[in-house]
């Protein structure tokens, strides 16, 4: 279970993050929304690593992630799926995919687990010589996810996985990721501020604002909340 | 038969540039900085080469050896303590340390070996192979330089391209943080590509003086650094392929137009080619150019 306790992060003046408590459950689609700047990027990059908290605690399995370096995060089960993608396009689409699954260290699994990520999304396989920038903002939402799976993650973070995609391809991605869900256990931490489609796959959402939690529970009660949907969530 | 020659003469002498090449563009592939630091760190280690074998007997190969893990441990040193912590900065402090750097390892290498001109003897021979009463200017030890820089260039190669490691260099030169998400120590990875650097200037070092009498000097190394530089530039700074590539250019023309013209030409020619390649194609002949598909 991932656990964040009374998280406090700044950046100068600005507290990014208030004082947010947070249990993820397993197993289950966690989503995260709220406006530009309320605070979700600064949750994941604190949960990862990337931004430090002044205060507070982030636990997962049993492991402090606080004080864990960045590199380290990866062998606890972590797979992070970053902002505008990340992925690196002067490598390859295979080199980019191998690349997540090197700190096992062991060729048969990545081996596997490549295999796997292929079948999932066939586009891939089609481009796998190609460098990482000749596809598509789809291609490459597909990419950065198989990356993260090669590491064999049991929680999958991802960062407004839709931001900039058609309707029809967000769409592939959230159905992915409820299968990921549903049929392998994992845990998924869905950013997004496109809350409607989020809300769409979800098990349970949180809302931030101007860096505290404004509401949460089931995906399903939230979206029927036609006051907090006005308020919070544009739609 | 005259052109021919020059051509021959002038790709041996590229092949030296392009060694020294080498060394900038695997420091520019790992951190993006141009190491003006390169001609003093091979210079001081390829000193500590010829003290073995010129001073005290040492056998050549001993020799080559040291200088090379010498230039291995100069280069880590010299990223972890003095690059390190310029790195996320302007780019222009880097160029001011390693512009630093150069200065002082000319300073200490004078006052450890003098200011004068020495000879480090070469392994093989430089006199000029015949074929039949024809000179070509060509001798064995050139063909010595030749293969040892094909072999660096093929084993640079198989590391970057084919290998984890490779992989986890490149990924760290290219997006430190996403590698740092996947679990790539970056962090040493930039310290191995500086260290692999200065290995193989250290092998271009020690190929280079012995090509002349007199080689072994603290500035000795100095227009090295230009012509390599160029070299370097030609071929993109990016590629290792495109380092050897441009440093034979380089080569050939300045030894054609040493005998076409006059070798007074050569400085404003070599300043004259990087300003026309920077103008025309700055990321050099070879940089893959991306297609996009949408």
């Amino acid at each position: 279970m991932l656990e964040l306790r009374d998280v406090v992060a700044t950046y100068g003046a600005v507290r990014a993050l208030d004082g947010v408590s947070l249990s993820v459950t397993d197993g289950a689609i966690t989503a995260v929304l709220g406006a530009n700047g309320a605070g979700k990027t600064t949750l994941l990059r604190t949960v990862n690593g990337l931004v430090r908290p002044a205060s507070g605690s982030i636990k997962y399995a049993g492991r402090d992630l606080v004080a864990a370096p960045v590199e380290q995060v990866v062998t606890f089960g972590l797979a992070h799926v970053p902002e505008g993608r990340g992925v690196i396009t002067e490598l390859t689409v295979e080199e980019n995919l191998r690349l997540g699954g090197l700190w096992r260290g062991n060729r048969k699994e990545s081996a596997d687990s490549l295999g796997t990520v292929y079948e999932m999304f066939p586009p891939l396989a089609d481009r796998r010589t190609q460098p990482a920038d000749t596809l598509s903002g789809g291609e490459r939402q597909m990419l950065a996810i198989g990356r993260a799976l090669m590491s064999r993650p049991t929680l999958l973070l991802l960062d407004e996985p839709s931001l900039g995609l058609a309707p029809r391809v967000t769409a592939q991605i959230m159905a992915t990721l409820r299968r990921l869900s549903r049929e392998q256990g994992m845990t998924v931490v869905l950013v997004e501020q496109n809350a409607r489609s989020a809300l769409s796959v979800a098990d349970v959402a949180v809302v931030l604002n101007l860096g505290r939690i404004v509401a949460q529970g089931n995906a399903d009660e939230l979206a029927a909340d036609e006051k907090l949907r006005h308020a919070y969530l544009g739609f | 038969m005259n052109f021919l020659n020059d051509v021959i003469y002038g790709a041996a002498n590229g092949v030296i540039y392009a060694a020294f090449a080498l060394a900038l563009v695997l420091i520019w592939r790992s951190t993006r900085i141009v190491n003006f630091s390169q001609g003093g760190m091979l210079m001081f280690t390829t000193f500590i080469g010829w003290e073995l074998v010129q001073r005290h007997g040492v056998n050549y190969w001993v020799g080559l050896a040291v200088a090379i893990i010498a230039g291995l441990l100069l280069g880590a040193i010299v990223e972890r303590l003095l690059v390190r912590p310029v790195e996320n900065g302007p780019p222009l402090n880097a160029v001011i340390v390693t512009l630093g750097l150069l200065l002082v390892l000319q300073a200490v290498a004078g006052m450890i070996w003098g200011n004068g001109l020495s000879s480090y003897a070469p392994r093989f021979s430089l006199n000029y192979y015949h074929v039949g009463h024809r000179v070509i200017l060509f001798s064995p030890d050139y063909l010595f330089i030749v293969i040892a820089v094909l072999v660096v260039l093929v084993a640079l190669f198989v590391l970057f391209q084919l290998s984890p490691l490779g992989l986890r260099m490149r990924a760290s030169a290219f997006n430190p943080e996403v590698a740092r998400l996947l679990g790539v120590r970056v962090g040493r990875m930039l310290t191995l590509g500086w260290a692999l650097a200065a290995g193989v200037g250290a092998l271009a070092g020690v190929l280079i003086a012995g090509t002349a009498p007199n080689y072994m000097n603290p500035n000795g190394f100095d227009e090295l650094l230009i012509l390599g530089f160029t070299a370097a530039v030609i071929g993109g700074l990016d590629s290792p392929v495109g380092a050897v590539v441009g440093g034979v250019i380089v080569g050939v023309a300045l030894q054609v137009l040493d005998d076409y013209v006059s070798n007074d030409i050569d400085p404003f020619f070599i300043f004259a080619l990087l300003l026309v390649i920077l103008m025309i194609r700055p990321n050099g002949i070879f940089a893959r150019r991306t297609v996009r598909r949408v």
